[in-house]
């Protein structure tokens, strides 16, 4: 018998082991939080949507009369700037399986692709909902500032104003992954989702019988409102309306679209 | 254990994948062979669940893929090295694949260390890997759970011989003790030295399959007739497949079968003989030859 043995036999055994069970969506979803913030341009997108927060409290604190240098002048500026920005970082936690073909090794991991797509669904509403911590943090640490240098530094602010903002972040990032479901392609989902809206408006300028139909359907008009602490009945139902069209229905295709697409 | 049965998967009226039926079992490797564009990777896509077959049906230890609950710890995937997202590291790419199977996370530098991946190597992205290093990380991930059954997709491409040799160490180790390996090559040379049975396929459909050494050594019966697709049609109805061979068909199956095959259906045989020792070699060259001209499109 020789004694030499094959280079790190042993170590690749196949054991016997009860069968596993399978990832609780919880750690699904971990997973791709984690996926979020793991790359390059992931983190990149994080810390510049933080910065563009950062900056347009210093040119407030810099610019704005005295008076208006309030915690919610400070707050609500800085939603607009990340409510365009993350949903991005959505469309990417989604469409990048597709572009950098890790779907080949995801969904071999877990076959049950539905399982996956509604983590990435709680991840990115988990970093709207930490986006929003972020703006309050910003616009607290502006309003201390403010105090301090002269400015009003009032603090007052309703709850209802703080709600509308998470309702606004969230729709925007759920907005984006279902642009993401949609197409599966970063350029065109994330091009898709920021034009569609601006054409929309640019449109229904130019064309009057569209008008009506815009105020319904374009998304920068009918969240407009959630910029401020209250909300007429017939506000929330054009957004009710406006989310349906460009949240809820390509969504829906998406998540058709997504679950039977081949994973090449 | 792999089973296949009747795996048909078609792109609009192109079959690229025609009834394939075979199975791999525990303490063997199977080597899955074709040229470039027979079927051999929407094949192993169908049976890991990430292509739907258009019929048939395909189970990994006794169950279809797709209903078993942490595929990674039973079965070890590696369809593509490139499909690596181009900027995490090699280890976080693991990280991620350890976490969700849950497993320990020093699986992930043991299994780093067992495919010669150092510590260096480990902290760069997948960017600046070369292919060879993408395989050997893609080889790390299949492994990571420690599965009883391996599905790998061309391991050896990019590997330099020294890497080829320690797979093949690897691969034989792992089925000797018994765990199950599908590995697919276009090329018959890479896989004979490792491999227990073969599965070839061309065009789709399966050509040839059994165990390594008859199929080396029995290579099959030649058959010729003038009327060549009164030949082939006779052989269909017969069920015995056959390729186009350099003169004549090649059939896998002995010369009296095939003699009476060709005789129930009334047809004038001009060549009847055993395919000599090189009949798997000239099947494999004759369906490369003409199957790689025109690479199936999907």
């Amino acid at each position: 018998m020789t004694t030499t043995t094959a280079p790190a036999a042993g170590a690749v055994a196949p054991r016997q082991h009860a069968p596993a069970d399978r990832p609780s969506l919880v750690r699904l979803t971990v997973v791709e939080l984690r996926k979020l913030v793991d790359t390059r341009a992931g983190r990149w997108l994080l810390i510049t949507i933080g910065l563009i927060a950062a900056a347009i409290v210093t040119l407030q604190l810099i610019y704005a009369k005295d008076a208006d240098q309030t915690f919610v002048n400070f707050f609500t500026p800085s939603l607009l700037p990340v409510g365009v920005l993350l949903p991005v970082l959505g469309i990417l936690s989604i469409t990048s399986e597709w572009s950098q073909r890790t779907a080949l090794t995801t969904y071999a991991l877990v076959p049950r692709r539905e399982r996956v797509v509604a983590a990435k669904l709680i991840a990115v509403v988990l970093t709207a909902l930490a986006s929003v911590l972020a703006s309050l943090a910003i616009a607290a640490a502006g309003t201390l500032v403010a105090g301090a240098t002269g400015g009003a530094g009032t603090w007052r602010v309703e709850a209802a104003l703080i709600g509308n903002a998470v309702i606004f972040q969230v729709a925007n990032v759920l907005m984006g992954a279902a642009f993401g479901l949609l197409l599966l392609n970063p350029p065109l989902a994330i091009v898709g989702y920021l034009l569609l809206p601006t054409l929309w408006s640019v449109l229904s300028e130019l064309v009057r019988p569209l008008r009506g139909p815009a105020g319904w359907l374009d998304t920068s008009r009918t969240m407009e409102p959630l910029f401020t602490d209250h909300l007429t009945g017939g506000q929330w139902g054009r957004l009710a309306v406006s989310l349906l069209v460009w949240l809820v229905l390509p969504m829906a295709a998406g998540l058709v679209r997504t679950l039977r697409r081949e994973v090449s | 254990m792999i089973t296949v049965e009747n795996l048909t998967k078609r792109y609009g009226p192109h079959p690229a994948v025609n009834d394939v039926s075979f199975h791999c079992e525990p303490g063997t490797v199977t080597g899955f062979l074709g040229p470039n564009g027979a079927g051999k990777s929407t094949t192993m896509r169908m049976i890991t669940g990430l292509t739907a077959p258009t019929a048939g049906r395909a189970t990994v230890a006794g169950r279809p893929y797709r209903e078993l609950p942490n595929p990674g710890r039973e079965v070890g995937v590696l369809l593509d090295a490139s499909a690596q997202h181009a900027g995490r590291t090699g280890r976080e790419a693991l990280t991620l694949s350890a976490y969700t199977m849950g497993l320990d996370r020093r699986e992930v530098a043991a299994k780093l260390d067992l495919v010669g991946l150092n510590a260096v190597a480990a902290k760069r992205r997948v960017r600046a890997y070369s292919l060879g290093m993408r395989q050997r990380l893609g080889l790390a991930q299949a492994l990571l759970g420690d599965p009883r059954v391996l599905i790998l997709d061309e391991p050896a491409n990019g590997l330099d011989p020294e890497g080829i040799f320690w797979m093949r160490g690897l691969l034989r180790d792992f089925a000797d003790r018994g765990g199950t390996v599908l590995l697919s090559s276009h090329l018959l040379r890479e896989v004979e030295a490792v491999a227990d049975r073969l599965v070839v396929i061309g065009g789709g459909r399966i050509v040839a399959q059994g165990d390594k050494n008859e199929l080396l050594a029995g290579g099959g019966t030649l058959v010729r007739a003038r009327d060549g697709a009164a030949l082939r049609r006779a052989l269909d109805a017969a069920n015995l497949s056959a390729a186009d061979g350099t003169d004549g068909l090649l059939v896998q199956a002995d010369a009296e079968t095939v003699g009476q095959a060709a005789a129930d259906a009334g047809v004038a045989l001009a060549e009847l003989r055993p395919a000599g020792s090189g009949g798997l070699e000239q099947l494999f060259l004759t369906l490369t030859a003409g199957e790689s001209t025109k690479e199936a499109v999907r």
